[in-house]
Order: C-alpha cells, then sequence, then structure tokens
C-alpha cells in the first residue's frame, strides 16, 4: 500500500515533468532548437493562472483563468520565437542554448517583480479533494494531472501524426531546406511550434500549482525535465512523457528507500546510465542519412 | 520571342564572400527541356537556388512569364509553379512516402492532389508499393525518384532539376532520365536540368549551356553542343587521335 501511494505521487510529479519535457521535444522536433527556457515558461504559465483566478489578484473563475494563462504563455512563446529566437536562426546550437538560459534567468525576474518572490498557491477547485479507491487515498489533483497529460500527449501525437501542419513540421526538422524547397513557410512554423510549447508549458504549470505552492524558482525544474527528455529520447513525444514518468518514479522512491537527498541526484545518475547504455534514449527516432 | 518560360539575365550571386555567378543569362522556353553543364563549382546549383528563391541574387532579374521573380520568398515561388529537386535527394527521412509527396503538395488545396498522385504512380509505380516505407530506408534511386514525384505533386511548370543522376548506377540514370523524358513530353513539364553527366543530359535535352566559373561560356542547341568538338573531349571524354596514334598536346578549350 505504501509503495503504492508513492506509484501515485511519482506518476503525478512524473507527468509535470513529462509536460516540460514535452515542451522540449516540441521545440526540438521542429525548430532543432533546445530551450533550456521551458521550465519557467512553465512557471510563467502556473503564476498567470494565479494572477488570473486568485481573489487576491483578478479573482476570475478558474477555468476561464486556466484557459486565459495557456492563451497568453503561448503568445508570450511565439513572441519569443519572432523577436528574440529569428535573430540567432542558422546560429551554432550553443547561441541558443545561452540565449534561452538568459531568457529563462529574464522570466524568473520578470516573475518575481510582478508576484513577488515568496511562495504562492493557486486557488484550484481540485487542490486538497481526496478521493477514495479502496484503501487508497488519491488527490483529485493527482488524477487531474495524470488524466490530462495523457490527453495532452495523445493529442500532439496525433496532431504530428495526422495533420498536414504537423507533418510539416516533422519535414521542416528533418530537412530544413528541403522544407524551403517546397514552399513550406518554415520560420511561420517554428513561430507556431513555439506558441505550442508555450500552451504546453501552461497546462503543466497550471497542473504543477494544483499540487502546491510555487515561486519564481519553480522553473528550475525544467532541468529535471530536460533530464527526462533525454532519458526518454530527445525528438519522440511519447519518449519524452515515458522519460518524466521514470524520473517521477525513481524520486519518491530514491528518498524512501536510498536517503532523501538521493532523490535529487537519482533523475541525473539515471540520465547517465541511459546515456551509456542507449545513448539515444529510450524510445528514439534514428536515422542515417544515405550519400 | 514570346514564349520564353523562365528567363535569367546578367545574374551576379556570391555564396559567401565568393562571388558564384558572375553574369549569366539564359532562357527556358515553355514546355522545353533546357541543361546546364558544367564542373563542380561552374555556379550550377547556386543558378538553381537564386531562382528558386532559397539564395537572393546581388544583380540581375529573373523572370518568370515576364513577371519578375527573384528575392521572393521561396513559397511564393512555388505557388507560382517553379519546383526546385534538390541535389543530393533531400528527401524527409523520417516520414513515409506519402507524407514526402503530401508535403510536395503543401501549397496547394485544389481537388487535383489525389488525381496527381495517381498520376504520378504510373510514372514511378515503385513509390505506390513503398508508400508507407520511410523515405530514408529506400534506395538512392527510390529517393531520387521521390524527390523528383513531391517536386511534380506542386504542379509546377517548370522544374530545377539539380544533379538527377548523382550517385546512381547507369541503368538507373537511364531509367530515370526517360522518366524526365516521358514527364515533358506528355505532361509538358518545363525542365531547367543541371548536371555534370553530359552525355545523358545532352540526350533528352532540347538546348544546352556550358557553364564555367560562374559564366556562361557557350550555349546552342543539344545536338549541335553534342557535336562540338570541345563539348566531345571536356565533357563527353572523348579523345582525339593523332597521326601517330598518341597525343602530346593539351587541348585548350576554344572560349577561353
Amino acid at each position: 500500500m505504501d509503495s503504492l501511494q508513492l506509484i501515485v505521487s511519482g506518476l503525478a510529479n512524473g507527468c509535470v515533468y513529462g509536460l516540460i519535457a514535452l515542451g522540449f521535444v516540441l521545440i526540438y522536433k521542429a525548430t532543432e532548437q533546445v530551450n533550456f527556457a521551458q521550465g519557467d515558461m512553465m512557471m510563467l504559465g502556473a503564476f498567470t493562472a494565479l494572477g488570473l483566478a486568485n481573489d487576491s489578484h483578478l479573482g476570475l473563475p478558474f477555468w476561464v483563468a486556466c484557459i486565459g494563462a495557456v492563451v497568453i504563455v503561448a503568445a508570450v512563446g511565439w513572441l519569443l520565437e519572432r523577436t528574440v529566437l529569428r535573430r540567432v536562426f542558422g546560429q551554432s546550437q550553443l547561441a541558443v542554448v545561452i540565449l534561452t538560459i538568459a531568457l529563462g534567468f529574464v522570466l524568473r525576474f520578470v516573475a518575481g517583480t510582478i508576484w513577488g518572490h515568496d511562495p504562492l498557491t493557486l486557488e484550484s477547485p481540485i487542490a486538497g479533494v481526496n478521493v477514495r479507491l479502496g484503501g487508497l487515498v488519491l488527490g483529485l489533483d493527482e488524477i487531474a494531472v495524470v488524466l490530462v497529460t495523457l490527453l495532452l500527449t495523445a493529442a500532439l501525437f496525433a496532431f504530428f501524426r495526422r495533420t498536414k501542419l504537423g507533418v510539416a513540421m516533422q519535414a521542416s526538422s528533418q530537412n530544413q531546406l528541403a522544407a524551403y524547397y517546397m514552399g513550406i513557410p518554415v520560420k511561420r512554423i517554428h513561430g507556431f511550434t513555439w506558441a505550442l510549447a508555450g500552451a504546453t508549458a501552461a497546462v503543466a504549470g497550471i497542473l504543477f500549482a494544483s499540487k502546491g505552492s510555487i515561486d519564481p524558482n519553480t522553473g528550475l525544474l525544467g532541468i529535471k525535465a530536460f533530464a527526462a527528455a533525454v532519458i526518454g529520447g530527445f525528438g519522440s513525444l511519447p519518449g519524452a512523457l515515458a522519460g518524466g514518468l521514470v524520473v517521477g518514479l525513481i524520486e519518491p522512491f530514491a528518498a524512501r528507500y536510498v536517503a532523501s537527498g538521493y532523490s535529487q541526484v537519482a533523475p541525473y545518475a539515471l540520465m547517465l546510465v541511459v546515456l551509456i547504455l542507449r545513448p539515444h534514449g529510450i524510445l528514439s527516432q534514428v536515422h542515417g542519412k544515405k550519400v | 520571342m514570346s514564349d520564353v518560360l523562365l528567363e535569367i539575365r546578367n545574374l551576379e550571386a556570391f555564396y559567401g564572400p565568393v562571388m558564384a555567378i558572375r553574369g549569366a543569362s539564359l532562357e527556358v522556353p515553355e514546355g522545353a527541356i533546357v541543361t546546364v553543364l558544367g564542373a563542380n563549382g561552374a555556379g550550377k546549383t547556386t543558378l538553381l537556388k537564386t531562382v528558386s528563391g532559397v539564395m537572393d541574387p546581388d544583380k540581375g532579374e529573373v523572370l518568370l512569364a515576364g513577371e519578375s521573380i527573384e528575392r521572393s520568398e521561396p513559397d511564393r515561388i512555388v505557388r507560382k509553379g517553379v519546383v526546385h529537386v534538390p541535389e543530393g535527394r533531400e528527401v524527409f527521412p523520417l516520414l513515409d512516402v506519402e507524407e514526402n509527396l503530401a508535403m510536395g503538395a503543401w501549397t496547394r488545396s485544389d481537388d487535383g492532389v489525389a488525381e496527381d498522385r495517381e498520376m504520378i504512380f504510373g510514372y514511378f509505380p515503385i513509390l505506390e508499393e513503398r508508400l508507407r516505407q520511410s523515405a530514408g530506408t529506400l534506395s538512392g534511386g527510390e529517393q531520387q525518384m521521390l524527390a523528383i514525384a513531391r517536386g511534380l505533386m506542386a504542379r509546377p511548370k517548370i522544374m530545377l532539376l539539380d544533379e538527377p543522376s548523382l550517385g546512381l548506377s547507369p541503368i538507373l540514370v537511364g531509367e530515370i532520365f526517360s522518366i524526365l523524358r516521358r514527364l515533358n513530353e506528355e505532361r509538358g513539364v518545363a525542365m531547367l536540368l543541371v548536371e555534370q553527366n553530359a552525355k545523358a543530359a545532352l540526350d533528352i535535352a532540347d538546348f544546352g549551356y556550358v557553364m564555367e566559373l560562374g559564366r556562361v561560356v557557350m550555349d546552342g542547341p543539344a545536338k549541335r553542343l553534342a557535336d562540338n568538338r570541345d563539348i566531345r573531349e571536356f565533357y563527353l571524354g572523348a579523345k582525339e587521335r593523332s597521326q601517330r596514334g598518341e597525343r602530346r598536346w593539351k587541348r585548350r578549350k576554344t572560349w577561353r
């Protein structure tokens, strides 16, 4: 029973990691850029929802606030691509990495300036409600996290597979030049990708904020999600989710059975093991180019 | 001439600091196959890239049916009916054949897409068999066919073909070039064909240009080029014999 409880809370945490990892993978898949500000976009999503929903701030109905937060962070993602990322388009990967790390700092301080640096709690209708299933006590927030994550991943997966725009996003990441030759507007697709990653981050943020308090440094969680994306195989959407779940599960167990400090180390240790044994991640797409 | 489809006038383009095209002019009449021959670095690929809008020229004009298209975005040029089939195939490796073809039709939203796909399978039956296979796992020849088929999906008026023979066996080159010829005759697709395989290119082309170091040094109907002594020597590999059975001099190109 004890370990079942651990599994459930681990899964719920893992879903949040998975959603952030999904944002990493989305952007990487479509633009070959790694967005180290993804965790901070998640934080921004959480705070935007909080700012819209909490009575001490705007006090809008919860669901309106959720939709508002998703739209706003998607717009932020689009704007960042449009104004900043496009300028380093075609530059080395390192430039993008440094730029996005810096963007993370900026987002953190912007959030700190608007909402303060103290922990705040989102007034969410699903927080603190418990559901009994047999002998198991589950938080409604945990169930919601798992369900929303599964739905969102399935929707994104279907979008990439089935729609023309989704396939074009894959095409422009696999061969950007050829995408240009086919008349695919690659730059507009990059903007759209960042908006989509922003929306995903906002959902992750709202779910995370439903589980506990948030402060501007919450976004540092993104590093753990990055490890999750690497474990899952950068470039695979189901892999990102799987990696997130693995990281989420390993944490409580490491804390319970090894020593509490190890829960922080475990995800990265696992990432190293995966990199040694399966350098392309658990679920990866690898191909060699024919000459 | 009123039936000129594509006209390039005094084009100059830089590749970084290198002047890749130094004032080239050429014409592709409606429904014709025009080939551009030349060695590595002659500026052939740059020429095609400037036409398809992937590169901007520094000077000069590119006219499509009289309308200036240089410096337009690539997607606008594709919509106007110019499709670039790049060197080295450049298929989308992780997408399957069907998705690759769908990407070729990205700029289109008319009902003719499915019809065109059937038409293409008529020319390239192997692609229909491989419909669900990811393009990266196709053989080189199949990838080249896919690249051409993907270009055709945009229903182009003119195709810019960059070295379709690259890395293929002579049998496959023959097969692909005869399909190109058929596409030209039956569908009326004009082609600007850049090639190092001069023999294959001159066999199917109506007209040819020779480029060297960014300039057009020679032009003429394909037949006449194929009979030209310089072309025979430098591009078709024919060796003249002297009266003593061996040759002790190096011929100079007469256009130098």
